[in-house]
């Protein structure tokens, strides 16, 4: 089978190779029908997750059609059509129970602290991912979700990680009624959490980014009122000071992460010398542009080690700190209907259809926000 | 499980206010029991079995019921890989290595292409398709840049640099270098 493939920092091919198989009672092999590249593919692709190894295929958010189950496999069959949550997840364990979807404690051998995830290093449990035209399913009476009836494959396929973290990046911002909420990032994740923002009742949604494309889409899509860092202002925490009456905003969301521009020495030290976790610019900024006993919401991810964050501003703001991988399972019933009643619509954030066979100019494409691109969809052969 | 050294209730003014409402946890737990006080004692899933080498966090005490079994440990990169897991998640001595394996992973990965006969196609690889067509002039920027810190570098070490090192190499000059 066809299946992108990992070499090194910025280099990805497609290439042939085994066919998945079942390795576990509860496992699933789906044939893969549509597969994202996401901000979170891009810390694999510039080699800056511990662990990520040469010769693993990426990819956690896809959809496709089961082709085979294990004997224990009760709930799915051979044909469905399901939606795959990028976390694994064994729905048994003390988190799972708890609704902690992302924090599985069954599903990563490799690491503590991260639950197991598609095709996300061996960090995350060293599974290949999605980005393949078939993928071995764990948990699959758990996991996977029948795609439901009429609904638009392109709204499906982003229903397994963009929809609900963005979702789950406005719920952990704690918003009430009235709030003013900064979103750092504009990409498809920030432009998710920008818009569902406002479901949970804010009274003013902001969202700053470099990029100035992505920003003329979150103006019109969350809707929101937006700023380019670079261009607008000198020092974006004293202009959202400025902006918010000098007390700064009630909820800032981080929905940036490692790889995040605008300070030199965060860049330096985060992306190019790895002497951190990634760069910290976007954190950094949310702490110090919150409101004193105010909310920072984080799904922006970071890697294992450590990173350069103001935490005494933490201390002396009273501040919460919310962070988490979304537990896609917990949130999906309600995003469903979300989707269904055209409350979101997940599918305008497509900009993109890449044949598998161009996986590294997708890479490229997303990476370097080249041609206006959002979010890129490689949309496999059999499916096309 | 875990033991209770101390008998709460023998601690004078225990849980005298509790709240359950101070839970900063919800709602992203929604389910909340704190079956987790309990220890490691759910009921396991079947358990996967290791058919290939599959390196585990110290901090836990067996395998997890599932994992995935991409790309075992090989190499170079592997014993570097094995040695971190020496470690605790909470030690550099964990992390810095796997770094260290990753790169020395990706030449491995290199030398592999070029054993089975095929020399990486760089330029696909790294998608400069797309970047030929949205952003030549980056590209171009890009490569030249890259040329010519190269180019500096063969220059320097090819003369000022390169006598420098003949001085103090000179047994090694002829076997390592052509001229
Ligand atoms: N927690 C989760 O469950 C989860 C799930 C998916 C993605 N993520 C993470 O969310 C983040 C965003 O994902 P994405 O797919 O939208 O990625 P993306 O790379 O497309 O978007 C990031 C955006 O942030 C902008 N940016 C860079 N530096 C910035 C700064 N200092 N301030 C404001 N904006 C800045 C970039 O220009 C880009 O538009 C990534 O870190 C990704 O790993 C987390
Ligand atoms: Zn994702
Ligand atoms: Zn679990």
């Amino acid at each position: 089978m066809l299946a992108m493939d990992y070499r090194g920092p910025k280099r990805v091919r497609a290439v042939q190779k085994p066919m998945p198989e079942i390795k576990h009672p509860e496992d699933a092999i789906v044939k893969v029908t549509r597969s994202c590249i996401c901000g979170s593919d891009l810390h694999l692709y510039n080699g800056n997750v511990p662990d990520t190894r040469v010769g693993t295929t990426f990819g956690h958010e896809f959809i496709g059609e089961v082709v085979e189950v294990g004997s224990e496999v009760t709930k799915l069959k051979v044909g469905d059509m399901v939606l795959v949550p990028f976390n694994i997840a064994c729905g048994r364990c003390s988190f799972c129970q708890q609704g902690l979807f992302g924090n599985c404690h069954e599903s990563n051998p490799m690491a503590t602290a991260v639950g197991g995830i598609f095709g996300y290093s061996h960090t995350a449990g060293g599974f290949h991912g999605g980005q393949a035209e078939y993928v071995r399913v764990p948990y699959a009476n758990f996991g996977p979700t029948v795609i439901p009836e009429g609904m638009d494959p392109d709204d499906a396929v982003l229903l397994t990680d963009v929809v609900p973290t963005g979702y789950q990046a406005a719920e952990m911002a704690g918003i009430q009624p009235g709030d003013t909420v900064v979103v750092f990032g504009a990409g498809p994740v920030g432009i998710m959490a920008a818009r569902c923002a406002w479901l949970f009742g804010a009274g003013r949604v902001i969202v700053l980014d470099h990029v100035d494309y992505r920003l003329e889409f979150v103006k019109h899509y969350a809707p929101a009122e937006v700023y380019n860092f670079k261009t607008d202002m000198q020092d974006p925490v004293l202009f959202l000071k400025k902006q918010t009456d000098w007390l700064g905003a009630d909820c800032v969301i981080d929905a940036v992460g490692a790889e995040a521009a605008g300070d030199v020495l965060q860049t330096i030290t985060g992306r190019k010398l790895l002497v951190q976790a990634g760069s910290a610019t976007a954190v950094h900024w949310a702490i110090n542009s919150v409101k004193k006993g105010g909310i920072v919401s984080i799904v922006g991810v970071y890697g294992p080690t450590d990173n350069l964050v103001p935490i005494g501003n933490v201390l002396n703001k009273g501040l919460t700190l919310r962070a988490n991988q979304a537990s896609v399972k917990r949130l999906l019933p309600r995003l469903i209907e979300h989707v269904q009643n055209g409350v979101i619509r997940p599918k305008e954030l497509i900009t993109h259809r890449i044949p598998l066979e161009e996986v590294a100019d997708g890479y490229r494409l997303f990476s370097d926000k080249l041609d206006n691109c959002i979010k890129p969809v490689l949309v496999m052969d059999s499916a096309r | 499980m875990q033991k209770h050294v101390i008998d709460p209730k023998s601690v004078p003014g225990w849980g005298i206010d509790a709240d359950p409402q101070n839970d900063p946890t919800y709602p992203m737990k929604p389910n909340r029991t704190d079956v987790e006080q309990q220890g490691y004692t759910w009921e396991r899933p079947t358990q996967q079995p290791a058919d290939v080498e599959v390196l585990h966090s110290i901090e836990r005490p067996n395998l997890s019921a599932v994992f995935g079994t991409a790309s075992p440990p090989v190499g170079l990169s592997g014993m570097i890989r094995r040695w971190a897991f020496r470690w605790s998640e909470n030690e550099y001595n964990h992390w810095l290595p796997l770094i260290l394996a990753d790169r020395v992973n990706v030449v491995e990965g290199i030398i592999e292409d070029i054993a089975h006969g095929k020399f990486p196609n760089i330029w696909k690889e790294k998608g400069y398709n797309a970047s030929w067509k949205h952003d030549r002039t980056g590209l171009v920027l890009r490569l030249a840049a890259f040329t010519a810190v190269a180019g500096g570098l063969v220059l320097w070490l090819s003369a000022d640099g390169g006598k420098k090192k003949a001085k103090r190499q000179k047994h090694y000059r002829g076997a390592y270098y052509e001229e």
